[in-house]
């Protein structure tokens, strides 16, 4: 690998400490962040052709 | 002894009591074809909370293909060919796709109690084939065959003989630890994710909490 993204990722990782009881790599971090910020989205974000729909339904008989 | 007594006393597909009879007809009766294969499903669907389940699947089929290319080549070519590296690299960001996914989908189904209406065993071979992924990545990682493989063999070692198991699962046993994550555990992963889907499809799809009582149906 070469480059700025070994630049970037060829480095020991980087800590956060949050008093003494919790620490957490930045890279963890961001993956958990991402996570919530996708859980968010598929939340609030409108389906495509949501509303369109008919009311079909099969649910457990 | 004519035909017609031979028909009359040869016992029907329904009532057979051949194990294929009895397996055929336990099928058809919790999972007919209409509900394992549907064309429609409720309106509350419609929502990206539920596109996470099969996009775990998309990113799990990734896995296996990119993992069966990478077992027939083997490390020497994908540690040194720009094709080998590649497909290296479909697999390993695979998995973390197929983690980020599964954990939406776990928070997505944990937040609407997706074990109600009868589902618990959906949310257990959920649970099942969440540790099994943890499973199979932690092997994975063994077997990088780089100095990143040797550094968490050798910290998980000491873990495993701390709590008594390390002369069942040696971390450092190269070949121990490639059999079980190419041979063993996709097979499981794979076998438990068969059994939730098909649990989803006999259930169907959780309904939202506050789902009325005639979408829910």
């Amino acid at each position: 690998m070469s480059g700025w993204l070994s630049d970037f990722m060829n480095v020991p990782a980087k800590y956060i400490h949050f008093n003494s009881w919790l620490q957490i790599s930045v890279s963890n971090l961001i993956v958990i962040l991402i996570m919530v910020a996708l859980f968010a989205a598929a939340i609030l974000l409108p389906f495509p052709g949501s509303h369109s729909k008919s009311n079909s339904h099969r649910g457990d008989k | 002894m004519t035909t017609q007594n031979l028909e009359s006393e040869t016992p029907t597909p329904e009532d057979s009591k051949m194990w294929t009879a009895r397996l055929r007809n336990a099928w058809q009766r919790n999972l007919p074809i209409d509900k394992l294969l549907p064309d429609t499903q409720p309106a509350y669907v419609a929502s990206w909370i539920y596109v996470f389940g099969v996009l775990t699947i998309a990113a799990f089929v990734d896995i296996l293909i990119s993992g069966l290319i990478l077992a027939f080549a083997g490390p020497a070519w994908y540690h040194t060919s720009s094709l080998g590296l590649f497909v290296n690299s479909l697999h390993f960001w695979g998995v973390q796709l197929f983690f980020v996914f599964m954990v939406v989908h776990l928070w997505g189904k944990f937040w609407m109690a997706a074990w109600r209406g009868r589902r618990t065993a959906t949310w257990i071979t959920g649970m099942v084939a969440f540790l099994a992924s943890i499973g199979t990545a932690f092997t994975g990682y063994l077997i990088q065959t780089n100095f990143d493989a040797q550094w968490i063999a050798f910290e998980a070692k000491d873990g495993f003989n701390a709590v008594g198991i390390g002369a069942f699962f040696t971390p450092t046993n190269i070949g121990q630890i490639m059999l079980i994550h190419v041979a063993l555990l996709p097979l499981v992963l794979g076998v438990i994710t068969v059994m939730h889907v098909l649990l989803v499809r006999k259930h169907g799809v959780v309904p939202p909490i506050d789902a009325l009582p005639e979408i829910e149906a």
